[in-house]
């Protein structure tokens, strides 16, 4: 037999009799004969631990690991030890869903716990219980402003990372939910302020793709004036200096997790959040999880609000969502608690520090300019007359990954406080390596 | 010893610390000093200040209110909840896979790209599809991406009228729920009382407008769909495509092919079938395979092997995107581990055992539960609550008591078919003993149902909390610690 499965010959000698049938196979005789009851597949065959170590080896060694100067939604932060050892644990990581309250009060009270701590950083009044990731979560908040004001156009800023954008046009294009992109100027919102009357809403996104953040409050009070909703797609993160999300005039406040000690792990399993006002609360997609106390007066958690949901509600659902990210959920929690007030902040102070010191020395450099003005945290925009394929291509075989190539010239770079002084001296150098050769 | 009943807020003492950085870089910028005024944040975030022991005491404690798989058996129908294998974990923790940026150009990420590629490759010969993508989040987006598909196949042959979709009213909540995000109109048709499509009433519903029928099979009663070649025949008829819901995949492995009985769309849960932890409730992953003809409206990015690399591609009538990078990938790279481990010839054990497993209980429990369904079922088997009812005893009365035992109820009032349905789902690692400790307290607790029914009533007794007040969490929602202090 193998190792996870558990039946001796003589238990199914013995469940067999008791199921009043000869044979395995027989249990399958309510199967179309053209299918049979046996399928061979054309697959490898069974690896011991010991060969699928060493394979896993083989794979990994096919990656790259670089010291990463890219952000575009995703940052290499400082992950602390403990958070992996807790989500490891086998309560939570192999239980499901907390159907059964009784059983599942862990599940419950951490994402209670979630839900608390993204109001706090967000200042709005509910949250959900995770969404699968940021994009995703951009996708419901449309469904949600539509839903709620009965309109059908939704407006985009041009600076949502490109993989929001694109899932948003994904969700909206079957639901006939026209898409209107806004411009940037000068890497800020341009929008034209006259034409807001059938808009269900307006989603924007802080830092924009440019890095740069900027105050949404006197356009929020715009949108509110036509009916519509303010939609903030942002890095939790920076929350704890910056306005939250509810003081610049958010309805609905949305984001990807990541950025919270996550792994980088090519993009997922990471989480989403959605977060609204008490007013529509019952137009949330997602579980959501209450507070109340049981029989004997005790205090516990449940789901709550479920008649939202497609469970109970079927087509009538307000999205077909089922689960949600809970794990991540929970990573996310662990990261703020060890955090805490002061440690989002103090990333901060250092990715800020990281950050404008690499564009100082790159601007030292003969063939990169500034571009934008506006203010930055973590990722900053810079304009380069190098061949930036090129100098990619250079930077990985020295172990660094560069910026992201945005239009014309222009690169964006991602620093956290993760990077070290001698990290971005050396990758200084071998750009300046590199100028050097190609401009020689 | 009482229970532990702390909020993280509630260790929280101004000035304690979790966590060690670096020292900051010595430079001029200052973020403090620089940060715009109109940009400054008013009222503080109040996060917890906790040691990192009260962290790590805390979840600690905080995860024994949860029962796992790892705790005690876990029947609970239609999720299958597996073993989920440490191997696994271990291989989903190596460095060279953790801590790769999504955005690396593919030349530095070809581990990844192969582990994508050889698993859709996989997942394509286990359900007889040409193609995979593994970009869903989860079985629901899946779903969802599977009926974009549909949508926009009839759309490119220019067959725009197909805007039905046929769903049986036995089917997951979920499949209504995405039949109407995608924006089609639901047809709901009756089942047979098994569970299975009625042909007759399948027959009257079929028009030139219906683009497709969601299908789970075996269905959510643990029936396997006899009709399906049929079935099958009567959609493609129409123009129609079917559409297979992964939930119950696990009863075929090894058995059946979806692709062979004729469906040209299927979503898996890995989390169920490949063995991913469930979490809680998620991460899962829901890859959406589709037949040849379709192949060009799976979801970007998709992985593609090209002379001898592994490339991201755009398919030609591609959905769209429907993840902000690739979908959950750390998920997809447990699966893969679980089918390289079983491999082909235990891969093949899986559905056998996993419905020999299910069929056991129930014939070991048809004298004391009701068993509207007598015939064979697949890996589940659903009983209508009590043999005997008289005594008011329901089948949340019969679950709420099981956990008492220590075994996590089964799937109840679900399906919608029967009016106390428990849906009993015992998976392939579960010995005979494991099945026959359970069968024992069903019994026991069929017997207290009859002799002392108060006791079941008001069961559960030795749980951290006891039945909970749900009409009071409903009626003024407290969703957050704001909320009480």
């Amino acid at each position: 037999m193998f190792k996870y499965f558990p039946h001796t010959e003589k238990d199914i000698k013995d469940m067999l009799e008791v199921t009043k049938v000869d044979s395995i196979d027989a249990l399958f005789n309510g199967l179309p004969t053209k299918l049979g009851y046996r399928y061979d597949y054309n697959l490898p065959r069974s690896m011991s631990e010991n060969a699928l170590r060493s394979h896993f080896k083989q794979l990994e060694k096919k990656n790259q690991p670089l010291i990463t100067f890219r952000g575009g939604g995703i940052y290499d932060h400082y992950i602390p030890s403990a958070i992996s050892e807790i989500v490891r644990r086998e309560e939570f990581l192999t239980s499901y869903t907390p159907y059964q309250p009784e059983i599942a009060q862990g599940t419950l009270q951490y994402i209670f716990e979630f839900q608390s701590m993204i109001c706090e950083l967000t200042g709005m009044d509910v949250s959900n219980a995770s969404m699968y990731d940021g994009a995703t979560a951009s996708a419901e908040a449309m469904f949600m402003a539509t839903a709620i004001t009965k309109r059908k156009k939704i407006l985009i800023s041009e600076a949502l990372f490109d993989g929001v954008k694109e899932v948003i046009k994904t969700y909206a294009k079957y639901r006939q939910i026209e898409v209107i992109e806004v411009p940037s100027k000068e890497g800020h919102l341009a929008l034209d302020l006259s034409h807001l009357e059938d808009i269900a809403g307006l989603i924007v996104q802080l830092p924009n793709k440019y890095g740069l953040i900027e105050d949404f409050s006197l356009i929020a009070q715009k949108i509110k004036e036509n009916k519509g909703l303010m939609i903030i797609n942002s890095d939790l993160q920076v929350h704890s200096l910056i306005k939250s999300p509810r003081e610049m005039g958010a309805d609905i406040s949305i984001g990807h997790l990541q950025s919270l000690g996550m792994p980088m792990f090519f993009g997922g399993a990471h989480a989403g959040f959605l977060a609204t006002t008490k007013e529509h609360i019952r137009k949330m997609p997602g579980r959501i999880c209450g507070l109340t106390n049981d029989i004997d007066g005790k205090r516990g958690f449940v789901l709550t609000l479920q008649a939202r949901e497609q469970h109970i509600r079927r087509e009538k659902a307000n999205s077909n969502i089922c689960s949600n990210q809970s794990l991540m959920a929970l990573w996310a929690t662990i990261y703020l608690s060890l955090m805490g007030k002061q440690g989002l902040k103090e990333v901060n102070e250092q990715c800020y520090k990281n950050s404008h010191y690499l564009e100082e020395q790159l601007l030292k450099l003969e063939s990169f300019k500034r571009v934008y003005q506006g203010f930055y945290i973590k990722e900053f925009v810079i304009e380069t007359t190098l061949d930036r394929n090129k100098l990619e291509t250079y930077l990985i075989k020295k172990g660094f990954l560069s910026g992201i190539m945005l239009e014309e010239k222009q690169l964006i770079f991602s620093v956290t406080e993760r990077r070290t002084k001698e990290e971005i001296d050396q990758f200084v150098c071998e750009i300046a390596r590199f100028e050097h050769d190609t401009l020689r | 010893m009482t229970p532990y009943d702390k909020l993280i807020f509630e260790l929280s003492k101004t000035g304690r610390v979790g966590y060690q950085l670096d020292k900051p870089l010595e430079t001029s910028f200052n973020l403090a000093d620089e940060l715009p005024i109109n940009l400054k944040r008013q009222a503080q975030a109040n996060l917890p200040e906790v040691s990192e022991l009260d962290v790590v005491r805390h979840y600690s404690n905080v995860s024994r209110k949860n029962h796992g798989v790892e705790t005690g058996f876990y029947p609970l129908g239609s999720c299958t909840m597996k073993y989920n294998p440490k191997i696994n974990e271990e291989m989903a923790s190596l460095d060279g896979f953790k801590h790769i940026h999504p955005l690396q150009p593919e030349q530095s990420t070809q581990g990844s790209l192969e582990l994508y590629y050889q698993t859709q490759e996989m997942l394509s010969e286990i359900t007889g599809m040409a193609a995979f993508s593994m970009n869903s989040f989860a079985g629901a987006q899946g779903e969802l991406a599977g009926l974009m598909i549909i949508k926009a196949y009839h759309e490119h042959q220019g067959n725009t009228h197909k805007t039905k979709i046929i769903v049986p009213d036995s089917a997951h909540g979920t499949n209504p729920a995405s039949a109407a995000v995608c924006g089609f109109d639901i047809i709901e048709v009756k089942s047979n009382p098994d569970g299975t499509v009625n042909l007759k009433a399948l027959k009257e519903v079929l028009s030139d407008e219906v683009a497709g029928i969601m299908l789970t099979n075996p269905n959510t009663l643990g029936i396997f769909e006899k009709d399906i070649l049929k079935i099958s025949k009567l959609i493609h008829g129409v123009g129609g495509l079917l559409y297979y819901d992964g939930a119950n995949l696990n009863a075929l492995l090894g058995v059946a092919r979806p692709g062979d009985m004729g469906f040209d769309i299927i979503h898996l849960n890995l989390h169920k079938t490949f063995s991913t932890p469930h979490g809680g409730g998620g991460p899962g992953s829901g890859p959406v395979g589709v037949v040849k003809k379709l192949k060009d409206y799976l979801p970007y990015p998709a992985v593609n092997q090209k002379r001898g690399k592994y490339v991201f591609e755009k398919p030609k009538h591609t959905i769209g995107r429907i993840s902000g990078y690739y979908g959950n990938f750390s998920v997809v790279l447990k699966a893969y581990s679980f089918i390289r481990s079983l491999g082909k010839e235990n891969l093949e054990q899986v559905g056998r055992l996993s419905v020999l497993n299910a069929n056991y209980i129930k014939a070991s429990l048809q004298d004391d539960y009701h068993l509207p369904i007598k015939k064979h079922c697949m890996h589940e088997v659903v009983f209508d609550g009590l043999k005997d009812k008289s005594s008011g005893v329901t089948t949340l009365d019969v679950a709420k008591r099981m956990l008492d035992f220590g075994i996590h109820p089964p799937t109840i009032y679900f399906p919608l078919v029967f009016h106390q349905a428990l849906m009993i789902e015992p998976v392939e690692n579960e010995s005979k003993e494991t099945l026959d400790e359970f069968i024992g307290i069903l019994k026991q607790i069929a017997k207290e149902a009859k002799e002392t029914p108060e006791l079941v009533k008001n069961a559960p007794y030795h749980t951290v909390v006891r039945r909970l007040d749900e009409v009071k969490a409903a009626r003024n929602p407290i969703v957050k610690y704001k909320d009480i202090v």
